[in-house]
C-alpha cells in the first residue's frame, strides 16, 4: 500500500521529468514541469527534513538531500536537482521493498507458531489457544494442522513433516508411543496426543524465543559499521562545506559556481545507507538461512565467529556416535549367524537392557514367545532362558565363567557378548556404540573448509576412543575424561589456537554445559531438549547430524563474504566518486550512482545470504 | 531487567543506528540494541528506573524518528 503510493508518485514524477526535456527550453513551461516533478517526488523529503531540523537532528539524509537539490536549483541545474531527488526516492523505495521482502521471508521461515489446539475434554473437542492447554491434557491433531504442543502419541499414526523445526526434508513416520514435537505439521493421519509440557516450555516457544533474541547480539562488523556511519556523514558534510568555501576564497581564478557544484556532489554521497542497510540485512539473511536448515544461531556475533573456526572439538557419545548400542559383528561357531542372533534375541526378549535391545534390533524378525521358558536376568552378567528346549546363556564372559562353560578369549573394541547353547560356547556378538552415518563426512567437510584441528573428547576407554577417531578421521582424541577433564582439555586447546581463530565445541548438551560455555562457540546438538544446554550454547542444532556443523560454518562464511564484498565495494565507489567530485571530474549523476546505485547493488548482494545451496 | 519492544514502522537503517546510540546514552540503561531488520528494541535497565528510562526512550524516538511507534 505504502509502496504502491510511492511508486505512482515516482512514475508520475519521472514522466513529468522526461516530458520536460521535450518542451523547448528557456520558456516557463520547462522549469514548471521540473518544479512539479520535484515537488511530487521530493515533498516528503523536505517535510521530513524540516521536522528533523526542528527536533535538532541536522545530519539527516533528508536534510542533506534537500540541501543538495536546493543547491543545484541555486546553480540553475534544474534537471540535476530533479534527477537526484527522483533517483534518491527510487533507491529508497527499492530499499524499503527489499527489506520488507526479506523480513517477510524470514518471518515465513519462522512461521511455526501454532494458532490453536484441539483440546479433548470427555467426548467434546474444543478449539483453544495452545497457552491454555495443561500437562497431561489430550489434544487431537488433524491432517494438515500444525502440532501445537510437545507430547506423546496415544492413538493413531501419521506422516509428520518436521522440516520447519529440524530442516529435515523427509517426513517422519510416527505412531502410538512416539514423541511428537510442536512446530511440525501433521500430514495424513489423525493423532491423539498426551501433552508433556505447557506451551511456554514447548519446542516451538523455545525456538521462537531464541530466534527473536538473536537480533540483540550484533556481530563486530555490524557494530563497526554503526560507528563508522556516525562519523562518515558529518565528515563528508564538513568536507563539502570546506570544498565550497575555501578554494574560491584562497585560489585566484576559481569560481564559486564550480566549487559549489563539487560540494553538492559530496552531499549526495554523504549517506552511508548502502552499508547501514546491507550489513544487518546480510546477517539477518544468514541467520534466517541457518534456521531453515535447523541451525539456530543465537546472534550475529556467533555467526561471525563461526566463520573463523580453527579448532573443532567434539564430544563422542551422542555427537559423533549415536549413544546407543548396536551389533557390529556376529561370530558364530558351528551354527549360522542368523541362528545365533535368533537364540540370543529370544533369550533376551524380556530384558530391557540396552544390549538385549540392540540384539533384538539386529535380529529384526518376530520372536516366537511361545518357545521361550524359564527366562532369568542375572544382574551384571546377562540373561538365561530356554529357547525351543535349548538352554541359552547370553552375556559377558563372567556369565560363562559362572556356569563353567569353556570359551575362547576374544578382544574387540566395544562390548563382547558371549552366547552358549546347551552348555557349549556357540559364538560371540560384537556390540559397539554406532558411529553416526554422517560423522566421517562431517569431519571431512570441516577439513575442507580449512579447520586446522578436529578433536574428540570422550569418557570411554582409550581403545574405543582411538578406534572411533581413526574411523571418522579425527586429528586427535582424548579418552577416559571426566566432565571436569573435558573443561581442562578445552582450556588447553584454547591456549593452543591462534589469536584470530575460534574454538568450537559440539556436544549433546547433557553433561557438557560447562564446556559449551567455555568454548568460543558452543554448539548443542539434538534440539532444544535440555534447558541448560540451550542456555549455555551459542548455536543449537535441531537434528543430531554433526554434518550440520560444517553447514553452519559454510553459511557463516558466505554471509561474511557478502558483508566484506559490500563494505569494500561501497567504500571503494564512494571514495572514488568523492575524489572525482573534489577534482571536478564527477557530476551529480555519478554521485547519485555512488549513493543509490551502490545501495541497490549492495542490497541485492545481501539478499543472497538468505539462500544457500546444500 | 531486560525487555524487548516492537518498533513499528522502523524503516530507516540509519535512524535505527542513531536511536541505538541515543538510547545507550540514557542514564540507567545497562545495554540497548535496536535491530533494524527485526524492528525491535532490546533494553536492559535497572528495574526501579525502568519506567523512567522508557519515558526517555519514547522522547528520543519522537525526536529522532517520529514515524516510529514503540509498542509497550
Amino acid at each position: 500500500m505504502k509502496h504502491k503510493k510511492q511508486l505512482y508518485k515516482i512514475i508520475l514524477a519521472a514522466f513529468l521529468f522526461i516530458a520536460a526535456f521535450f518542451v523547448p527550453g528557456e520558456k516557463m513551461l520547462q522549469p514548471a514541469l521540473f518544479l512539479l516533478s520535484y515537488l511530487i517526488v521530493g515533498w516528503d523529503v523536505i517535510k521530513k527534513a524540516c521536522r528533523n531540523i526542528k527536533n535538532g537532528q541536522i545530519f539527516d539524509e533528508n536534510f542533506l538531500m534537500m540541501l543538495a537539490t536546493f543547491g543545484a536549483v541555486a546553480l540553475h541545474e534544474y534537471s540535476e536537482a530533479v534527477g537526484v531527488m527522483l533517483f534518491y526516492q527510487i533507491g529508497e523505495l527499492f530499499q524499503s521493498y527489499a527489506v520488507g521482502k526479506s523480513r517477510k521471508s524470514v518471518a515465513a521461515l519462522m512461521d511455526i507458531r501454532p494458532d490453536y489446539a484441539n483440546l479433548k475434554t470427555g467426548k467434546e473437542i474444543k478449539k483453544v489457544s495452545p497457552e491454555e492447554v495443561k500437562i497431561n491434557d489430550i489434544i487431537i491433531i488433524k491432517p494438515g494442522e500444525r502440532v501445537p504442543l510437545d507430547g506423546e502419541i496415544i492413538k493413531g499414526s501419521s506422516l509428520v513433516d518436521t522440516s520447519a523445526v529440524t530442516g529435515e526434508s523427509v517426513p517422519r513416520e510416527l505412531e502410538k508411543g512416539g514423541k511428537i514435537i510442536s512446530g511440525c505439521v501433521n500430514i495424513n493421519g489423525v493423532l491423539e496426543v498426551r501433552v508433556s509440557g505447557t506451551y511456554a516450555e514447548s519446542t516451538v516457544a523455545r525456538i521462537l524465543d531464541l530466534v527473536e533474541n538473536s537480533s540483540s547480539k550484533k556481530a563486530e562488523v555490524e557494530q563497526f559499521i554503526t560507528r563508522f556511519a556516525r562519523w562518515y556523514t558529518p565528515a563528508v558534510v564538513i568536507l563539502a562545506v570546506a570544498l565550497a568555501c575555501l578554494p574560491p576564497l584562497f585560489l585566484t581564478g576559481e569560481t564559486f559556481y564550480d566549487w559549489m557544484y563539487r560540494a553538492l556532489t559530496f552531499l549526495v554521497i554523504s549517506c552511508p545507507c548502502a552499508l547501514v542497510i546491507s550489513v544487518p540485512l546480510s546477517f539477518f539473511g544468514g541467520i534466517g538461512a541457518a534456521s531453515r536448515q535447523g541451525i539456530l544461531v543465537k546472534g550475529g556475533n556467533y555467526l561471525q565467529a563461526l566463520s573463523e573456526a580453527e579448532i573443532v572439538v567434539f564430544d563422542k557419545t551422542g555427537t559423533l556416535t549415536r549413544g546407543s548400542f548396536s551389533v557390529v559383528d556376529v561370530h558364530p561357531e558351528k551354527i549360522s549367524a542368523d541362528a545365533l542372533l535368533r537364540y540370543a534375541a529370544s533369550a533376551g526378549v524380556h530384558s530391557g537392557h540396552p544390549v538385549s535391545r540392540s540384539i533384538r534390533v539386529a535380529y529384526g524378525k518376530k520372536i516366537d514367545l511361545a518357545e521361550i521358558n524359564a527366562f532369568e536376568e542375572i544382574p551384571a552378567h546377562g540373561v538365561s532362558a530356554e529357547v525351543g528346549g535349548h538352554k541359552v546363556f547370553v552375556g559377558s564372559r563372567r556369565l560363562l565363567k559362572k556356569y563353567s562353560i569353556a570359551y575362547p578369549e576374544v578382544t574387540a573394541v566395544g562390548t563382547v557378548i558371549y552366547v552358549a547353547i546347551d552348555g557349549e560356547f556357540a559364538g560371540w556378538i560384537h556390540i559397539a556404540d554406532e558411529i553416526k552415518p554422517d560423522a566421517k563426512s562431517a569431519v571431512a567437510a570441516l577439513k575442507k573448509l580449512g579447520v586446522r584441528q578436529t578433536v574428540m573428547l570422550t569418557g570411554d576407554t582409550k581403545a574405543i576412543g582411538k578406534s572411533v577417531a581413526a574411523e571418522i578421521g579425527l586429528d586427535r582424541v582424548y579418552a577416559e575424561l571426566l566432565p571436569a577433564g573435558k573443561v581442562e582439555k578445552v582450556e588447553a586447546l584454547l591456549a593452543e589456537k591462534s589469536a584470530a581463530g575460534k574454538l568450537v565445541f559440539a556436544g549433546d548438551g547433557l553433561n557438557d554445559a560447562p564446556v559449551l560455555a567455555r568454548a568460543d562457540i558452543g554448539i548443542a546438538m539434538g534440539g532444544v531438549g535440555s534447558d541448560a544446554a540451550v542456555e549455555a550454547a551459542d548455536v543449537v542444532i535441531m537434528t543430531d547430524e554433526p554434518s550440520k556443523i560444517a553447514l553452519a560454518v559454510k553459511i557463516s562464511r558466505k554471509t561474511l563474504r557478502i558483508v566484506r564484498e559490500n563494505i569494500i565495494f561501497s567504500l571503494a565507489v564512494k571514495f572514488a566518486v568523492l575524489g572525482m567530485g573534489a577534482a571536478g571530474m564527477a557530476t551529480m549523476w555519478e554521485a547519485v550512482f555512488a549513493d543509490v546505485g551502490v545501495s541497490v547493488i549492495a542490497i541485492l548482494n545481501a539478499v543472497r545470504a538468505l539462500y544457500i545451496r546444500r | 531487567m531486560k525487555k524487548t519492544f516492537v518498533l513499528e514502522d522502523l524503516d530507516c537503517a540509519n535512524c535505527a543506528a542513531k536511536l541505538e546510540h541515543a538510547v545507550r546514552e540514557i542514564e540507567g540503561v545497562i545495554s540497548a540494541t535496536v535491530s533494524f531488520m527485526t524492528q525491535k528494541l532490546t533494553l536492559e535497565a535497572e528495574e526501579k528506573e525502568f519506567e523512567k528510562v522508557m519515558d526517555k526512550v519514547e522522547n528520543i524516538i519522537k525526536k529522532i524518528e517520529p514515524d516510529v511507534t514503540l509498542v509497550r
